[in-house]
């Protein structure tokens, strides 16, 4: 187990060093930022000198060991924009990225868990056709429009909740609704096949034979081992949530992860760029880090394995 | 006095191809004590016809269309789900084919063990553990207290199905219901697991069916034969009159399939002709005739009763045909050429 752990550990840095030299070297196809932050009209020797201010003119190479150096210590440079230590600027948007990512996933999970249960367990009654049709439906809806549509009808319509910014409860309510939809449809959607594969297992009908209650072999048989692939799409959405849902976020004006990337790319401010994806790299291979654990918490065969 | 009765059983299953006759107008009952051995291949209803009764049909596709199911005096095709519920793993046991898939491969076999405890006994904390190690320790498993929180993939096939024994016995049923438990496993775990049967039997008082398609562990193990062929009862009867005396074409063609034990002859085995009958298009009489190399035009036409035949009480056939004359008839044109 202890050999599996750090195996995993070691292809974990692996994975983030694959990431972050990616990144750096396709934030500097986008161009020049020294352009960017002088005024327009600024001289070539200004340019020059912001540009050697900011290490930009020494090769590429030079650059990128200099930041793989800093950036093991945690150092990913000052924000061009901002000023400020760029991993600083990043983790501050991390606690609205994360409240907006877990809600959206704890709806969704709940929503999606019953629907996908009750869509298995009245199999080709009305119910399932319904069921089936709606997470179809939230599956295929692009969430920018969802977003739009929602905020029209409860925003602008009936004023029921603000139509972005963050803050309070009422400002969490429509974007975390927006994710939960495509969560839950998912979750529902995934949750019904492996549970219909589940309900056609030898050990199913062993478990009637016993005489057990329904709610028995419905929680202990079937749903114990049809949440296990549940578990990995659940962890990869909220991988993918935590790195910031950058449509979402930019309709509701979230102050997310996502809104910052996205700003930073627009600005070329190339140290949040690379804090922010490092952050999200990081983020996302912990979670699958974390869900190879869990797996082997939920199916003993995968733990004698290891 | 009979244990189990099941009068005029009839189970469909509708398909794309039509409507599958599985089980026609099944008759039948079980005394107490006694060991029933059901003999058929894959079709023959052996199977289908215990899950119908004991409620484990998946419905649809299954359909039992009429039929009564008498157990101990209450019609098991009538109870409400959770009175059947309440019978299902207490007064009688299952035990399932390939121990491979049957046991819950998440779950540690105490806790499959313990479950169906708690469901029909009272046994709680130290005497519900005891009880859960007396019982692997009943079916032969080595260490039991140790294997109790161990997975099913821990353990080898026979083990397993050791397990499964220990499940269908542990709330000490009356009926003990076996559908192909030993196929799965090789010759010698196989003749170990007749033995712990024959001894849980001779120890509890049992009353067991045990469905197989295999001739030689009735032989082993029951006291009464069943024979079943698309979804009828061909021949039935106490295992040593049927074995020496058969009287149905089909009874008589599985056990001349069978090799000679011990001795060595140059006797080539006989080999049922054709296939299996399409249930979704049932021959109209004896569903076997069209097989059948003594079939009688009534054979084809009309569907055989079971008759009583032979000089052992019990011993049934349907059949229209004497095999007995038929085979001596045979003989003796082979002996004059």
């Amino acid at each position: 187990m202890t050999g599996f752990i750090l195996r995993r550990l070691g292809e974990s840095l692996l994975a983030i060093w694959g990431v972050v030299t990616i990144v750096f070297f396709v934030t500097r196809i986008l161009g020049d930022p020294a352009a960017l932050l002088l005024p327009i009209g600024a001289s070539d020797a200004d340019i020059q000198a912001l540009r050697a201010q900011l290490g930009l003119d020494q090769p590429m190479l030079v650059q990128y060991g200099q930041f793989l150096l800093n950036a093991v210590q945690g150092d990913f440079g000052v924000s061009f924009q901002h000023g400020r230590d760029a991993m600083q600027v990043v983790l501050e948007r991390l606690p609205a990225t994360a409240q907006l990512a877990l809600t959206a996933i704890a709806m969704g999970l709940v929503i999606g868990t019953v629907a996908g249960s009750i869509a298995a367990l009245k199999r080709g009654k009305a119910i399932e056709l319904v069921v089936m049709a709606v997470a179809l439906l939230g599956q295929a809806t692009p969430v920018f429009w969802l977003g739009i549509m929602l905020i029209l009808f409860f925003a602008v319509n009936l004023g029921w909740l603000p139509t972005g910014g963050y803050g309070t409860l009422a400002h969490l309510v429509l974007p975390a609704f927006t994710l939960a939809v495509f969560v839950s449809a998912s979750i529902a959607r995934l949750l019904r096949s492996s549970m219909l594969e589940i309900l056609k297992e030898d050990y199913i009908r062993t478990a009637k034979a016993k005489g057990l209650l329904r709610h028995t072999v419905f929680f202990w048989h079937v749903a114990r081992n049809a949440l296990i692939p549940v578990v990995t799409m659940t962890a990869i959405l909220t991988g993918e949530l935590l790195g910031g849902s950058v449509v979402t976020e930019t309709v509701f004006s979230w102050p997310g992860i996502g809104r910052l990337i996205i700003q930073a790319i627009e600005a070329k401010d190339f140290p949040v760029i690379q804090a922010g994806i490092t952050l999200i790299a990081a983020i996302f291979v912990l979670i699958n880090f974390l869900v190879d654990l869990l797996y082997g918490v939920l199916d003993p065969r995968i733990r004698a394995n290891r | 006095m009979a244990l189990l009765e099941i009068k005029n059983l009839t189970v469909e299953f509708d398909t794309p191809g039509g409507v599958v006759h599985a089980v026609n107008d099944l008759n039948y009952s079980v005394e107490a004590g006694e060991t029933l051995g059901i003999v058929g291949e894959s079709g023959s209803g052996k199977s289908v016809h215990i899950l119908a009764l004991l409620g484990l049909l998946p419905c649809p596709p299954g359909r039992i269309v009429s039929g009564e199911a008498w157990f101990d005096g209450r019609n098991l095709m009538a109870l409400s789900d959770s009175d059947l519920r309440s019978i299902r793993g207490g007064e009688i046991g299952m035990v399932f084919q390939d121990p491979m898939s049957s046991l819950n491969p998440v779950l540690t076999v105490g806790r499959q063990l313990k479950e169906v405890l708690t469901r029909h006994t009272n046994l709680t904390g130290r005497a519900l553990k005891a009880r859960m190690v007396e019982l692997l320790d009943i079916v032969g498993i080595p260490h039991p207290e140790a294997r109790l929180s161990q997975y099913p993939h821990e353990f080898s096939g026979g083990m397993r199905q050791r397990v499964m024994i220990a499940i269908g016995m542990a709330c000490n049923p009356r009926l003990l219901i076996a559908d192909e438990a030993t196929t799965a496993l090789d010759v010698t775990v196989q003749a170990q697991i007749l033995d712990l049967v024959r001894q849980l039997k001779h120890d509890f008082g049992t009353t067991v069916i045990w469905i197989t398609h295999d001739m030689g562990v009735v032989a082993e193990l029951a006291d009464t034969i069943q024979v079943m062929y698309g979804g009828r009862i061909m021949e039935r009867g106490p295992v040593r009159p049927v074995f020496h005396d058969p009287r149905s074409a089909y009874t008589w063609g599985l056990l001349n399939s069978l090799p000679d034990e011990g001795a060595r002859t140059q006797r080539r085995l006989y080999q049922i002709p054709g296939s299996p009958p399409d249930m979704a298009n049932p021959p109209p009489g004896d569903p076997f005739a069209p097989r059948n190399p003594f079939a009688t035009e009534r054979c084809h036409r009309e569907v055989p009763p079971l008759r009583d035949v032979g000089n052992m009480p019990g011993h049934k056939v349907a059949a229209w045909y004497d095999l007995p004359a038929l085979l001596a008839a045979q003989s003796e044109k082979e002996q004059t050429p």
